[in-house]
């Protein structure tokens, strides 16, 4: 499982985590040794038995929109909580 | 008052035969937890135990208590209790304040219980031995050269230290039952659903699960018992009605020996465990052979499946509603900086091994052969219990290893769960208890073995458990 510094760059990319040069070729290193030992997983089980769906039993769990709080009473804890705040919005830099 | 001995059961009598007053009992806990600080167990000790000692002692006068009422108990960083940091013991969540109080939080506070703070933890509950925490390591009040386990390690300590009567952990892949057996102390890991999420700061939630730190196996209960129960709030909490089984005393205990052996154990985990075997044929169990070849592939699809989770998880640590922030030139580079600043070294890594695992072209091969496999385990698992009650492994390979003796190596610090991962994987319960000691240059290291149930089985796990410490003779920490 060979893994280039390139391809640490671009998944520290997807996972919007900036890493410095020498971190990326310490991951480097340590993910090709964790992803070489958990690739046994590929020959694990496989071939004559009959398995459950691949995803599980997983089923979706809905409830009612319904019985909101009061409007607001959170708001104060909430925003508390935010780096940066402009009334009763959080506030972040230009998207587009 | 011998706290460090102290159960929660005789607590809870010397308080009702008003023999000891809440306040009394706290302020004796209180005093250990500052004599060992130097322990690192407690990132913080709440300001407000008078507050809640006055509660609880309201409830005991007016005759309302409960069997935890005035128990001082320590909470591990990542459950919520409103108004008090929760910190995930990263810089992330460094000055977080929590919102509102975990299901698990609201019931404790409900019963009486005396909060008296919250204890270090690896970052985001990833890790085995509490290194990879923002605050320091914690030390093993057995020997403090050594880690206390992990990543409830804060927890696991304080109450071995006598610092609390109980304490609250989660337990992902062993977080609760590994730092239990390192530390000397019952550890519960409940089935998956049998305790509300809701309020615990995710790691991996499909294997999340809170639980408790007890003395003896009858005090774990007691916690659990107060713990347990259907939330709305959590969607995989399971309903009361199906949780309530016809309880059968175990009998038979299953032993996967092939697994057991087959990997790098220590000699004297195995001889303490062969021994522990033996207790329990004295005490009337049939000790069983069994074979479960899917436990050996249980680290991998724990290595494939936890990492996805966390890398999807903790996406929404952004630094823009709270937590750590970094100011870049536009939005993406707050993103990047506040990440990349706000999450120490493991979690950065396991956020990329998910990152990978689920990416496309990769997905098929990793996360979706380990969720096939998941599937594979759990059948097998049931099929077991058809022919045993209960299924015995150590808790871990090793006891506490040495700080710093794993911290750059993270596949050797992975392999120290080998024997409690499948039991996340597959959603049963499973309870560490002490077993004995391996001795190590002058020191006493404390031993665990472990034993899992069916789902729902944790009636059955007390039973063991107790018949256990009867057949140990006496608990002492």
């Amino acid at each position: 499982m060979a893994i280039g510094l390139k391809d640490v760059e671009h998944l520290a990319g997807l996972a919007r985590i900036a890493v410095s040069e020498d971190e990326k070729k310490i991951l480097q290193h340590d993910l090709e040794e964790i992803l070489a030992y958990v690739s046994e997983i590929k020959e694990a089980g496989q071939g004559g038995r009959k398995e459950r769906g691949e995803q599980g039993e997983l089923y979706n769990v809905m409830r009612e929109d319904s019985e909101p709080h009061e409007s607001g009473i959170f708001t104060e804890d909430i925003l508390k909580q935010a780096p940066a705040r402009e009334g009763d919005r959080v506030s972040v830099k230009k998207i587009l | 008052m011998d706290i460090k001995n102290l159960t929660i059961r005789e607590a809870h009598e010397l308080l009702i035969a008003k023999k000891v007053s809440v306040l009394e009992l706290a302020e004796s806990v209180l005093e250990i937890a500052k004599d060992s600080r130097d322990l690192n167990a407690y990132l913080e000790i709440f300001p407000d135990m008078r507050a809640q000692a006055f509660v609880a002692q309201k409830m005991i006068d007016e005759g309302r208590s409960t069997m935890m009422t005035g128990i001082p108990l320590a909470m591990k960083d990542n459950i919520l209790i409103k108004g008090r940091t929760a910190s995930a013991s990263s810089k992330m969540l460094e000055n977080y304040v929590a919102t509102y109080d975990a299901f698990v939080t609201k019931k404790l506070r409900e019963a009486g219980v005396i909060f008296i703070g919250r204890t270090n933890m690896d970052e985001f509950a990833m890790g085995g031995s509490t290194e990879t925490s923002f605050f320091g390591v914690t030390k093993n009040p057995h020997d403090k050269t050594r880690v206390p386990g992990g990543s409830s390690g804060g927890s696991a300590a304080a109450l071995a230290a006598g610092a609390a009567l109980g304490a609250l952990g989660t337990d992902t892949g062993g977080s609760i039952r590994q730092p239990a057996s390192f530390c000397g102390v019952v550890g519960l890991k409940p089935t998956y659903g049998s305790v509300s999420r809701s309020g615990l700061i995710a790691m991996a939630s499909s294997l999340d699960q809170a639980g408790p730190f007890a003395k003896t196996v009858e005090d774990a209960e007691i916690i659990f018992d107060c713990i347990k129960g259907h939330d709305p709030m959590d969607s995989t909490s399971y309903p009361d009605n199906l949780s309530k089984k016809d309880f059968k005393k175990p009998r038979v205990i299953g032993v996967p020996t092939e697994f057991v052996r087959a990997r790098g154990v220590d000699p004297r985990v195995l001889k303490n465990f062969e021994e522990s075997l033996e207790q329990m044929k004295k005490s009337g169990y049939e000790v069983r052979e069994i074979s479960l070849p899917p436990f050996a592939h249980g680290l991998s699809v724990y290595y494939i499946l936890m990492p996805a989770e966390v890398s999807s998880n903790l996406a929404r640590l952004d630094g823009v509603r709270y937590g750590y922030h970094a100011d870049g030139v536009n939005l993406l580079d707050d993103y990047m900086r506040s990440r990349g600043e706000g999450f120490g070294r493991e979690v950065r890594r396991r956020i990329l091994l998910g990152t990978y695992v689920l990416s496309s072209g990769y997905y098929d091969a990793y996360y979706g052969r380990a969720c096939a496999v998941r599937e594979t385990l759990k059948r097998d698992i049931e099929k077991a219990f058809e022919g045993v009650d209960i299924i015995a492994t150590p808790t871990t390979p090793t006891p506490a290893f040495k700080i710093g003796e794993k911290s750059n190596d993270p596949l050797q610090m992975y392999l120290a769960d080998i024997f409690t991962v499948p039991v996340n994987i597959a959603g049963v319960p499973a309870i560490s208890i002490p077993s004995g000691f391996a001795e190590e240059n002058g020191s006493k290291l404390p031993l665990g073995i472990q034993f899992i149930a069916p789902h729902f089985g944790e009636d059955a796990l007390f039973a063991v458990g107790k018949d256990f410490e009867k057949a140990r003779g006496g608990v002492s920490i």
